[in-house]
């Protein structure tokens, strides 16, 4: 039941902000939303650990002639994502409050759309249910990022949509195709699902449906070309909402999906496919050292992160598995808290080209403690989000193949080699005229921040929790796989 | 029976109403009583019977598309008032013409016999030059009519002498009789007679459907002609058509495969690509709109093409959301052509400043034909795809992801023009009513994407 609440209740608040005229009004309402909705997946939390593994099913024949249920539950993974998605969705309405923005009650309503969306992704167990709220989440992101955004933002979000609604229509033809091969009587249950019988030959064709709707999503090299100009054009809030969580749809779609369906074409091709995110990992390490604008540079990070995160993903292995859910929640943490920062700094100083900053850390320094802080948790410095995710994937990487290690391992030199240096440039040195007037973090601007912190340290020190609730994702899927 | 019936009734009332200058009586005589004609083929669910020598059946599956097509005409109307509100004289004759196009349309989802289809699709065709060519004055209007009047009676021509072969292979017009004779000779192989008479058909009723290459009529006709009415065409029209192919086909070549299925899975795929990709180089909403509508025929065909039992709810249910979007289209169409003299998409720029719902109701019938969930439009074609693919047309569902892929280019421009470029253009003049109405095509695009359940099970 919790599950349905809280689908249905961004649906709602969302419908009502449309009709919502007072600006004030609007902003509190979400707020109030998205910080209830983030207390009810709590609750929901709290509920699963007192009576372990229930998976708060809940179920409604939608379309009974056609095998479709609305059927949402949470296992370990749907708990992270959605303890994230409620999470980060509070702390981007609460930081777009530090900014004007026009026509705020339909920007609200459409970021709450938003989440009811990425919830249903993440807890739907019917094919068709995810298939519906996959597409659901790209409108409210087409719009924020198209009507919110900046330079050449017409162009950029269409070809944006037109990518990624393209990859979705192959993999909405791969599930229909699948429900075909369901044991009768058909259904999109993903027990359903799992158990198809595909021919060898049939397992290659969804494998590249599948694979290739969701790299775009995340988007992993070579489908990664719309990102980096969507995120830089897209509003702050939009770049975090892409970056935050819109990615972990493709990742959570390998792994809830993708892996348990196909997973012996994975076999088959011997780790083929693990080459394009490794290959993305050099290439996007390698232009982010040469980026001298921090919106862009932070996107080609992203690239390289997430590519690590699709590698682990993919190799099969309980420890890359559990490694990627667990840096799926702490990129997601990180960025949107690099967006921030970056977000404070254009507003001080209107530009967010490194070569025109330099010491605003003598001018401002809680702002460059916070962000060392999340820097580390990018750079996977022990005790930090970061380390704990990608040590284990490296682990699983290495029992899979040790050269693949070899070459993701180059993740934690280059990261530390670009995030540092943009550090140094940005943040340290002597005041210049653009940064000579810059005044340090209020009060207001600092508690997203600080909300931020203590989740990078609280998964860097304590992962128990997130440990044990991406274990029981990953035991399940594995046991499929065995 | 009793609908088609009522219908004429209504037809002549409205005629004699004008004789009696009643104007302000028209459109409220006209609603009540399509209301009732409604009703009257509700009433004949399930009844299953024939008439006049199985001229007439009277079937579920006829009796659901009278219906969406009857209740698509009730939303045109609703429009029409303020469609024709500075027109002066009375319109008696144009509103009378629309009812006795839909006497036809009703006619072709009841056929039992060739001959009834032909004097349905008459019935519809003979009113629609009459209704293409209604703004006298302008030249674009003549210029569909008779472009539409040409290419329709050649056309026709075709569907004539198919019927007319159909009759010489099998000695009859009547629908099972071609069954049997069809069942009959399936082994030895039907004689070329029957199958160039098929051929022709299909060519004849592709015309009306306006499937590739026989649309080329379709979009300049669709220019010329008056807005309202061209709503009219592109939804109660391609409906009645489609459906009667379908019919034809459902009945004649029950429970047999692979004689035609090839031949329209071809046209299918044509019609969609050449659709999808023309749609992109249209200036304005109306012409590409045309285009929608005919990569929307190509869609349809995917039902013709995978037979089974659940494809007639997948035609249905594609007909009523594409209806219900492209009605709600049309209706923006309208204002948007009032305010600001013509629809090129620099027109709508702005849009969603000053008119909210205009603008929403638009970007949701855009989205809607886009086939976005969770609007109708998805499930209509989640169905229809499917249908496909479990009869195996894999290649061909492809074709149709990939235009559908392709349709995001056009579809979108008018979203980009409302919500994201500066305005220009003067307010929509829209009042109240019609607010309300175009509020309620936007609910019910909504309403079928979540509860499809509602006339998914249907027939």
């Amino acid at each position: 039941m919790l599950t349905l609440i809280l689908i249905v209740l961004p649906l709602l608040v969302s419908i009502s902000l449309f009709f919502v005229r007072n600006e004030r009004w609007a902003r509190n309402l979400a707020l109030t939303t998205a910080l209830v909705e983030f207390g009810i997946s709590i609750a929901a939390l709290v509920q699963y650990f007192l009576y372990c593994h229930c998976q708060l099913l809940f179920r409604f024949e939608w379309l009974a002639n056609y095998g479709i249920s609305l059927k949402f539950g949470m296992d370990g993974l749907s708990m992270l994502m959605t303890l994230l998605t409620t999470f980060l969705v509070s702390i981007i309405i609460f930081s777009s409050f530090t900014q004007k923005v026009a026509r705020s009650s339909t920007f609200y309503s459409l970021i709450i759309l938003m989440q009811a969306g990425l919830v249903g992704v993440f807890t739907a167990f019917d094919g068709m249910v995810f298939y519906i709220f996959w597409e659901l989440t790209l409108i409210p992101a087409y719009f924020i990022a198209a009507y919110w955004g900046g330079e050449n933002r017409i162009r950029i979000t269409l070809k944006f949509f037109a990518y990624t609604f393209s990859g979705s229509l192959l993999m909405l033809v791969a599930i229909i195709f699948l429900y075909f091969r369901t044991p009768l009587p058909h259904s999109f249950d993903h027990i359903w699902l799992y158990a198809n019988n595909l021919n060898p030959a049939e397992q290659v064709w969804i494998f590249l449906a599948f694979f290739i709707a969701f790299a775009i999503k995340v988007p992993v090299f070579p489908f990664h070309t719309w990102q980096p100009d969507t995120y830089v054009t897209a509003p702050y809030s939009g770049s975090m909402l892409l970056g935050g969580l819109m990615s972990k749809m493709g990742l959570f779609g390998m792994i809830r999906w993708m892996i348990p369906i196909t997973y012996p074409v994975l076999n088959r091709t011997d780790g083929l496919f693990i080459i394009f995110p490794l290959v993305g990992i050099v290439y996007a390490s390698l232009i982010a050292i040469r980026q001298d604008d921090l919106k862009r540079f932070v996107a080609y990070t992203s690239i390289a992160h997430l590519g690590l995160v699709a590698a682990g993903a993919m190799a099969l292995n309980s420890q890359a598995m559990q490694g990627a859910m667990i840096q799926m929640v702490s990129h997601g943490i990180n960025i949107v808290g690099l967006f921030i920062i970056i977000q404070y700094i254009e507003a001080r100083t209107k530009t967010t080209s490194i070569r025109e900053l330099g010491g605003i850390a003598l001018k401002a320094p809680r702002l460059a403690v916070c962000f060392m802080i999340i820097l580390l948790g990018s750079v996977a410095l022990p005790l930090t989000n970061g380390f704990v995710g990608e040590f284990l994937i490296l682990l699983g990487l290495f029992k899979y193949y040790w050269l693949y290690e070899a070459d993701a391992g180059l993740t934690i030199i280059f990261s530390a080699v670009y995030m540092l240096r943009k550090y140094q440039r940005v943040m340290l040195g002597n005041t210049n005229t653009v940064t000579e007037s810059f005044t340090d973090l209020s009060f207001k601007e600092m508690i997203p921040l600080v909300a931020i912190l203590i989740m990078v340290l609280w998964i860097g020190i304590a992962p128990g929790m997130f440990m044990q609730l991406a274990e029981n994702g990953v035991g399940q899927i594995i046991g499929i796989i065995r | 029976m009793n609908s088609i019936i009522s219908l004429s009734v209504l037809g002549v009332l409205v005629l004699f109403l004008g004789i009696l200058k009643k104007k302000t009586w028209l459109l409220p005589l006209i609603l009540l009583g399509l209301v009732v004609s409604l009703v009257m083929t509700i009433l004949h669910w399930n009844m299953n019977r024939s008439l006049f020598h199985n001229m007439l059946i009277i079937d579920n599956p006829g009796v659901a598309f009278s219906a969406v097509m009857i209740f698509s005409t009730f939303l045109i109307f609703m429009f029409a008032a303020q469609y024709y509100r500075k027109v002066t004289r009375p319109l008696d004759d144009i509103y009378a013409v629309m009812i006795f196009a839909l006497v036809g349309a009703v006619l072709m989802s009841y056929f039992g016999n060739l001959i009834m289809l032909f004097i349905g699709i008459e019935t519809l065709s003979i009113a629609l030059y009459v209704l293409a060519g209604s703004h006298k004055e302008a030249i674009t209007s003549n210029e569909a009519t008779l472009k539409y009047f040409l290419l329709g009676s050649f056309l026709s021509g075709f569907l004539l002498f198919g019927i007319a072969l159909l009759y010489g292979s099998s000695g009859s017009f009547d629908l099972y009789a071609i069954h049997a004779y069809v069942v009959q000779h399936i082994h030895q192989g039907l004689p070329p007679m029957f199958k160039a008479g098929l051929f022709l058909l299909i060519i004849g009723l592709s015309f009306k459907i306006a499937i590739a290459p026989f649309h080329f009529w379709a979009p300049d006709v669709y220019e010329g002609t008056p807005t309202l009415l061209t709503a009219f065409m592109a939804t109660v029209v391609k409906t009645a058509s489609v459906f009667a192919m379908y019919r034809f086909f459902s009945i004649t070549f029950f429970g047999i495969h692979g004689v035609w299925e090839m031949t329209i899975a071809i046209l299918a795929g044509i019609t969609i690509v050449i659709g999808n990709v023309t749609g992109l180089y249209q200036p304005n909403l109306k012409r590409m709109l045309a285009y929608s509508s005919i990569s929307h025929s190509g869609y349809m065909m995917l039902a013709m093409v995978a037979f089974s039992g659940s494809t007639a709810n997948a035609l249905l249910f594609y007909s009523v959301s594409y209806s219900i979007a492209t009605i709600a289209a049309f209706a923006i169409l309208i204002l948007v052509r009032e305010a600001r003299g013509n629809d090129y998409f620099g027109s709508f720029n702005g849009l969603s400043r000053n008119n909210h719902i205009e603008a929403f109701t638009l970007a949701v019938a855009m989205l809607s034909l886009t086939g976005i969930p969770p609007l109708a439009g998805f499930i209509g074609k989640y169905f229809l795809f499917a249908a496909a693919i479990e009869q195996g047309w894999l290649w061909l569902v492809i074709i149709a992801i990939a235009g559908s892929a392709i349709s995001v280019g056009y579809y979108f421009k008018p979203i980009i023009a409302m919500y994201f470029r500066e305005d220009q253009g003067t307010i929509l003049q829209s009042d109240k009513t019609y607010k309300v109405h175009i509020l309620v095509l936007t609910i019910l695009i909504l309403l079928l994407g979540v509860m499809p359940f509602l006339i998914s099970g249907l027939i």
